[in-house]
């Protein structure tokens, strides 16, 4: 009888920890199952930052060194005329790239917001370069900027002998290049966003401003254009992101050149730390890119959940 | 927009001059947009000889796929001559599990995230989000490190891996946003007849996601395909994806250039991502949308 009890109360005591532990389970599951993604996310993503940082100050070279350096790698970093170089260009590049990308996307979203007869089609033409990779888009453009070969022949071919255009293999415009391609790539994207925005603007006070007699750009001017803010902020936030970001173009339209010419620091810092054995270097470099994205991104952040929480 | 066309005196000529310069605008942006693609796609028919003699917008005299089936199987990418046939597979298997990996690891973040919020849920979330706006160089260095100590650099798994990484924060955020937008009562009402974590992932939440899984595996997929830096970075030779081979053939430098090759190659690189495109390009937008949205 005892030796049953006793066999009994061990019954219990097991299935009350199953219970706990079930228990336990239900209300955790969801962290548990959030816990691998966050794990990798922590590793890859902040540890790998945090691993590129504390390279950035030694002095690793082909392999990595950690003793720490301070800051001897930004300071030869800043010191080196390629840097300079890539840098520049990514202000000329960048500015150039977000302004004509965000005025042509403006301004074809007006235009296709006119009750447009092939709205649809024009919409897909305008967009998919969109879907295309940079290394085919520098591809083509590499083609049909050939100094031999592409515009040029072209022009010649209709009898205009003395048209040049050679900027492809100009050290002075080669980067201007890279903004004819990326342009005809991310302006469509532009343009789907200001569509989306220009779809929800409030109908009636267009409606009631023209009754009163002000002219269709006067109202795009002062009515609808103001409400597009968020547009673009966002445009320039994306676009800015994507002009730091940028390597494949290049590599594919003018491969950095001629000479290092035409390259951006992503390439800088490619070129760095797989081909020239300079890790450290090409650390520095990797941090300094993300401290010019965050610089963008973090006000931006900041300011979108602080609308959102007062709105 | 406006509806002026409805509004008073839209019917004057000066208004009917003013639409015909709109169309005339449009179909100029028009022929910007498509020429490149006009370009490619006849300069990837011609021959070699049709190329010297004409021009960039001569249109060629027969269709001619050598320069299709050189660069498929002929071309060579380094040192090997087998065309992009070997990189364009190996995209395809870098990419299918990648994709799919990537999205339902998503979505149960963003299920767990939103449904079963625990302590923290917001700080999570807002974590795992400053991933998708960080730029890869400054990963990139520690990842081919690790890559090497896992055995795993140069194979077509370690960029499934990379890709993966990659892509989390994204479609994170992208089934987040859309579960957010799910009523609560539903996943409670479930619990209350004793539905549990899974279960009402599998029979309540997946069966409402099909437009949002949508529009994450278009977006993966397209980024994934179309990556060049990771490629670049941690492949050589036969592992390479199909963009990294590309760039090799259009940039060797050995014996005459066949510009006709490099165009049909650019155009097979640049197909699986155009298909998709031209066959959904609604979800397509949707996700660039969804992606430029992120809060």
């Amino acid at each position: 009888m005892s030796s049953i009890a006793i066999g009994q109360t061990k019954q219990d005591q097991k299935t009350s920890m199953m219970d706990k532990v079930k228990d336990w389970l239900r209300w955790n599951t969801s962290k548990l199952v959030v816990a691998p993604s966050f794990a990798l996310v922590l590793v890859f993503v902040y540890g790998f930052i945090a691993w590129t940082g504390y390279t950035s100050f030694t002095k690793s070279k082909m392999l990595p060194i950690y003793s720490f350096e301070g800051l001897y790698q930004y300071i030869r970093l800043w010191k080196l005329p390629p840097w300079h170089v890539a840098i520049e260009n990514l202000v000329i590049f960048g500015g150039l790239f977000i302004i004509v990308s965000i005025v042509l996307g403006c301004l074809l979203a007006i235009l296709l917001d006119q009750r447009i007869r092939g709205e649809g089609i024009l919409r897909t033409i305008y967009l998919y370069p969109m879907a295309i990779s940079f290394i085919v888009t520098g591809t083509a453009w590499k083609w049909i900027l050939n100094p031999g070969l592409g515009i040029e022949n072209l022009m010649h071919g209709l009898g205009w002998t003395s048209f040049e255009f050679s900027w492809l293999v100009d050290p002075d415009m080669a980067v201007y290049t890279l903004v004819i391609a990326g342009v005809w790539q991310a302006s469509g994207f532009v343009m789907a966003m200001f569509l989306a925005a220009l779809r929800g603007v409030d109908q009636e006070i267009i409606k009631a401003a023209y009754l009163d007699g002000a002219s269709i750009s006067r109202i795009y001017l002062v009515i609808i254009l103001p409400t597009l803010r968020p547009v673009f902020l966002s445009s320039f936030v994306i676009l800015s992101h994507l002009a730091i970001k940028s390597f494949d173009l290049v590599v594919a339209l003018t491969g950095g050149g001629p000479g290092y010419s035409s390259t951006l620091p992503a390439n800088f810092m490619y070129e760095m730390t797989f081909r020239r054995n300079q890790i450290g270097l090409g650390a520095a470099s990797a941090i300094m890119m993300l401290a010019t994205v965050m610089a963008i991104i973090v006000p931006y952040l900041y300011s979108e959940l602080r609308e959102k929480k007062h709105g | 927009m406006a509806d002026v066309a409805q509004l008073p005196g839209s019917r004057s000529p000066w208004h009917m001059a003013l639409r015909f310069g709109l169309y005339f605008l449009l179909c100029v942006f028009a022929v910007y947009y498509l020429l490149p693609l006009f370009v490619v796609l006849s300069t990837a028919f011609k021959d070699l000889d049709e190329i010297r003699s004409g021009t960039l917008l001569s249109l060629p005299a027969e269709l001619n796929v050598d320069a299709w089936s050189f660069a498929w199987s002929e071309a060579c990418v380094g040192v090997s001559c087998e065309g992009l046939q070997p990189y364009f597979w190996n995209s395809v298997q870098m990419a299918i599990p990648a994709v799919l990996i990537s999205s339902f690891l998503g979505a149960l973040t963003g299920y767990a995230l939103t449904k079963f919020r625990f302590k923290g849920a917001n700080v999570v979330f807002a974590m795992i989000l400053f991933g998708c706006f960080i730029p890869f160089q400054v990963v990139l260095l520690p990842m081919a490190q690790t890559l090497g100590w896992l055995h795993m650099a140069n194979t077509i798994p370690g960029l499934v891996l990379v890709h993966i990484m990659a892509g989390l924060p994204f479609t994170t955020l992208f089934f987040r946003n859309y579960y957010v937008n799910i009523p609560d009562d539903l996943v409670k009402a479930a619990t209350i007849d004793g539905a549990g974590f899974f279960t009402i992932f599998w029979k309540i939440i997946l069966p409402l996601s099909p437009p949002i899984i949508v529009v994450t595996i278009i977006w993966q997929f397209t980024q994934i395909w179309n990556d060049f830096l990771f490629g670049a970075s941690f492949t050589t030779g036969g592992g390479q994806p199909v963009t990294v081979a590309l760039n090799n053939v259009v940039n060797t430098t050995t014996g005459v250039k066949r510009y006709n090759v490099d165009m049909a190659a650019a155009l097979i690189a640049a197909a699986p991502t155009l298909l998709v495109y031209v066959l959904a390009g609604r979800y397509f937008v949707r996700g660039l949308t969804a992606g430029s949205v992120k809060g």
